[in-house]
């Protein structure tokens, strides 16, 4: 058996319940964080965009894709991975872990954090954790396609493609292919 | 104290009835149909219930001297009274071993105070070194009859000629623990795919079939007795069935363990499980099992050997071999008897009758103070009397023991069949399954 | 069987599936960038504490574990068994309660009796226990890293990364293992890890040096060594155990040598492609040629180097995982 294929992902149980954006919303929405950043971030050449794993990779790539479209500049990106950073480890189910890749030592760089959804925080919290071993940062801003609340720590996100008040029981699920909420099975 | 068994089923040697049984003054006073208690006799109802003569047990190693942590003669007579023994052969190899007749003396005199017989096996070579013999003479003049270097077989081939030789004119049988030492050496589990998946160096089956072939021969040479302790081959037994059909006076036992447990019980590593002969094959305990059914062992022998705990508690090839026998003996040669299938003729005849044979326990001796064992169950023999309940259920657990030890490798195991009564020298030694 | 060793013991690889294994290997690939790095350390195991316990002295893996614990953050406590009270006939279960008494949450265990890190398993249950080797038993990081150092160089060839290959490049890869396999833990987790994964095994040995039963192996005996170098896609060469005392089970050393010894001669029997491995500390010029040890295709260096991140992986699997529903 394949190990990836017995791993308990959460979006085996997912069980949709609506199509809350489309594949073309979710470009527009990208597009839009990516205009807010260039706002914002004046030396283009200093930011490392980094995808977390696995949910946020997709999302940092088109980030980037779309930032470089803008500047006509490359745009240097990579991915992290937070699986070892985490302080829930073993009170949760396993998630199978991705490797990191950093394109360079971090230090005196702008870093943006990219990932699908934002919820408890502990995520991100464990990727500044993560990010302390690539370097020192000059600063880290962190974009997040659907903030769905409930953050059990101190944590705001800089650039948001959708804001999506969520009660507990509900699921988000976020690609680049749309945005759909629903619940968990129990199966 | 009189006692009367009340409706049990009497095994004879040679068949079973439904019959009373009145225990008076340390012998059978009568055996009928409906017998009358007399005043003050204690009655036990054994209805449903086997009686035959008292357990025997032909190896028990109960440490006295030199190893009382494990083991002394005292609670090795308890562990063997609430088994259903009434005669126990005290195994030599203690420390120092029991090669001359002050060591002999200490243990007849110890077991003495014990409510059983405790008879003793001598060593055959001095300090069971296998080097000088043993005074075999002097020790037999005292009552020894059997005479072993067990724990070790005598490896000398000329040495064991000349024990023999000189053991013949004495009337004493020699017992052999069959291992060839250079050949089994540094082994701790059976020889075969197991042990070289485990790691375990193994201790294969020629070591002990080949010393088997080496004292058949010896024995045909010299026309001396002798008994094979603990076979555990089927091809060890072929080999003394033979010897025994050519007519020589070869008998031989078999242990509940070898019986009841294979050797994948050793995939755990645990050291319980360790035994030398070690625990074989599945197929080899299939045969034992048919072979102890068609009446070709002379005697079910515990080999109970117990050890202290921190030892078992070491690594598999660090621990010390053996494991107890004395308390669950019982159930495990129902089991291997068959279970509703067994034959209680067979059942007494391989832990009473024939032991009782080969140990000469048979007739009493006023040297030794022993009394008779194995008997007819007929009036005027010494009461030695064990009662069998088949129907019992229960389960062996290493906390409920009477042995110092604890090294039972049947902790947890359901068992069918249990002693409830024992009544060793006329007295009541173990009623409803408790010491008195 | 066991299809993951999460919030498992690793006893022995005897009883893992492929996926199982694979597991380890793809977490392992993840522990190689962790150190590369800088920085080489992650918080996975922060606030952990995990016994080294060797009773049986080895610099190299004791080093290897300890450097995986520390990269994981686990506080290492280690047991120096030569001044301690294992000398003085202290019972293993004794040995392990004073460990655990100290409140611990994994033990790294070697010992020279086959078995040993099973017993300890059943002494302390909420102890995970990583067996670094028993007796003749098995070695299971060991076999864990050689199987990741073959498919690391495999895929490398193909350039590709190993978790993307998964067990493709073992199947139907040809392995010969050689030398002292009776006594040889490193032989029976390799045998295990190889054939779980799908690659044929044979091993090559003097008929005193084979395991005294055979049957139902995953692998065969070749009966012409020469014949085999030119079939084996990778070559494991095992030590020579003279401490076991091997010496009596060969007439000499360089008879041996002779027979069964991966010399230079017999090295140019092999394909240039051939990986040659050494579990170490090598008998150069008794199981292998020196020269043969320095061949670009032998990777023994890299073996070496690749237990760090295998034994972070065990352990990380085996510490923080939860063992529900991980067996067939």
């Amino acid at each position: 058996m394949d190990a990836h294929a017995s791993s308990t992902t959460r979006r085996d149980s997912f069980v949709p319940r609506s199509l809350l954006l489309s594949d073309d919303d979710v470009r527009r929405a990208v597009r839009r964080m990516a205009h807010e950043v260039v706002e914002r971030v004046r030396d283009i050449e200093s930011l490392v965009v980094l995808g977390l794993q696995t949910g946020g990779v997709a999302f940092a790539d088109l980030l980037a894709d779309v930032l470089a479209d803008i500047t006509s500049r490359e745009v240097l990106r990579g991915t992290l991975d937070v699986s070892f950073y985490r302080d829930d480890v073993g009170q949760r189910p396993f998630v199978n872990s991705a490797a990191s890749s950093v394109p360079v030592d971090l230090s005196d760089r702008l870093v943006l954090l990219v990932d699908d959804v934002l919820f408890t925080g502990r995520t991100i919290r464990s990727a500044l954790n993560a990010l302390g071993d690539f370097g020192r940062p000059r600063a880290v801003q962190l974009a997040v396609m659907v903030d769905r609340g409930h953050r059990e720590l101190p944590i705001r996100p800089d650039y948001v493609g959708k804001n999506l008040p969520t009660s507990l029981s509900e699921e988000i699920i976020a690609t680049v292919q749309g945005v759909w909420i629903g619940t968990r099975s129990e199966a | 104290m009189t006692y009367l068994l009340r409706h049990g089923l009497l095994v004879g040697p040679d068949a079973v009835r439904v019959a009373d049984v009145l225990v008076r003054e340390g012998r059978i006073a009568e055996v009928g149909d409906t017998l009358d208690a007399p005043a003050g006799a204690t009655v036990i109802d054994v209805e449903g219930c086997w009686v035959g003569p008292g357990f025997v047990d032909l190896h028990s190693h109960l440490r006295e001297p030199g190893r009382e942590a494990a083991e002394n003669i005292e609670s090795g007579a308890r562990a063997g009274a609430v088994g259903g023994y009434c005669a126990l052969v005290a195994m030599p190899n203690t420390e120092p071993a029991l090669d001359n007749v002050a060591l002999v003396s200490y243990v007849l005199d110890k077991g003495a105070r014990t409510p059983l017989d405790v008879a003793v096996a001598g060593a055959i070579t001095q300090g069971r070194e296998g080097r000088h013999l043993a005074p075999l003479a002097e020790m037999a003049a005292l009552g020894v009859r059997l005479f072993t270097d067990d724990g070790t077989g005598v490896q000398d081939p000329s040495l064991m000629r000349r024990a023999l030789d000189y053991a013949r004119p004495l009337g004493v049988r020699l017992a052999q623990h069959c291992e060839d030492e250079a050949l089994a050496a540094r082994g701790s589990m059976n020889e075969g795919v197991l042990s070289s998946r485990l790691g375990l160096v193994g201790r294969p089956a020629l070591a002990e079939e080949l010393m088997v072939m080496r004292d058949i021969e010896l024995v045909r040479l010299t026309g001396a007795a002798m008994h094979f302790l603990h076979l555990s081959t089927a091809r060890s037994l072929a080999l003394v069935s033979a010897a025994r059909r050519d007519g020589l006076d070869v008998t031989c036992e078999v242990t509940p363990h070898h019986l009841t447990l294979d050797e994948t019980a050793c995939a755990g590593f645990d050291a319980h499980f360790k035994v030398h002969p070690p625990l074989r094959g599945a197929d080899d305990v299939s045969a034992l099992r048919r072979s102890l059914r068609d009446g070709l062992f002379d005697a079910v022998a515990t080999d109970h050997a117990p050890h202290a705990p921190e030892l078992k508690d070491r690594a598999f090839d660090e621990a010390p071999a053996g494991m107890l026998g004395l308390e669950h003996a019982g159930a495990l040669t129902y089991e291997a008897l068959g279970s509703e299938q067994c034959d209680p003729v067979t059942f007494f005849a391989v832990l009473s009758r024939g032991p009782a044979r080969v140990a000469q326990l048979r007739a009493s001796d006023r040297r030794v103070r022993h009394s008779a064992h194995g008997g007819a169950l007929v009036a005027g023999e010494d009461a030695n009397l064990t009662v069998f309940d088949p129907r019992s259920e229960w389960t062996a657990r290493r906390d409920q023991l009477q042995s110092r030890a604890r090294n039972t490798p049947y902790d947890g195991r359901p068992l069918r069949g249990r002693v409830t009564t024992t009544i060793a020298k006329g007295q009541l030694v173990v009623h409803e399954g408790k010491l008195q | 069987m066991i299809t993951s060793i999460r919030g498992r013991n690793l006893l022995t690889l005897d009883e893992l599936t492929s996926g199982a294994i694979l597991e380890v290997l793809d977490t392992a690939e993840l522990f190689v960038e962790v150190n590369q790095r800088t920085i080489k350390k992650v918080p996975a195991l922060k606030g952990r504490v995990v016994a080294s316990l060797f009773f049986e002295e080895s610099t190299r893996t004791r080093l290897s574990f300890e450097t995986a614990a520390k990269r994981l953050s686990a506080d290492v406590l280690s047991l120096a068994v030569a001044s301690s009270s294992v000398k003085k006939g202290e019972s293993l279960r004794d040995t392990i309660a004073t460990i655990d008494a100290l409140g611990i949450d994994a033990v790294v265990m070697r010992h020279q009796s086959s078995g040993a890190a099973h017993q300890v398993s059943g002494y302390v249950p909420h102890v995970r226990v990583i067996n670094a080797g028993d007796g003749l038993h098995q070695h299971p990081t060991q076999g864990l890293l050689d199987a990741f150092t073959v498919r690391q160089v495999l895929a490398e060839r193909v350039h590709a990364k190993g978790s993307e290959t998964g067990q493709d490049l073992f199947r139907g890869l040809h392995v010969l293992i050689v030398g002292d396999v009776r006594h040889s833990r490193v032989a029976r987790s390799d045998i295990a890890a190889y054939s779980a994964l799908g690659a044929e095994v044979r091993v090559a040995a003097p008929g005193t040096l084979l395991p005294a039963c055979l049957d139902g192996w995953p692998l065969s005996v070749v009966e012409d060594f020469d014949e085999a170098l030119e079939w084996a896609d990778v070559v494991g060469v095992l030590r020579l155990q003279r401490e076991r005392g091997t010496g009596s089970f060969v007439p000499s050393l360089s008879e041996f040598t002779e027979t069964y010894g991966l010399t230079v001669e017999r090295a140019r029997r092999l394909r240039p492609s051939t990986i040659i491995m050494h579990p170490g500390p090598m008998n150069r010029g008794v199981e292998i040629d020196s020269a043969v040890a320095d061949l670009p295709s032998a990777v023994i260096e890299r073996q070496v180097s690749n237990g760090v991140p295998i034994r972070m992986a065990a352990l990380y699997l085996s510490v923080t995982g939860t063992p529900e529903e991980t067996t067939l």
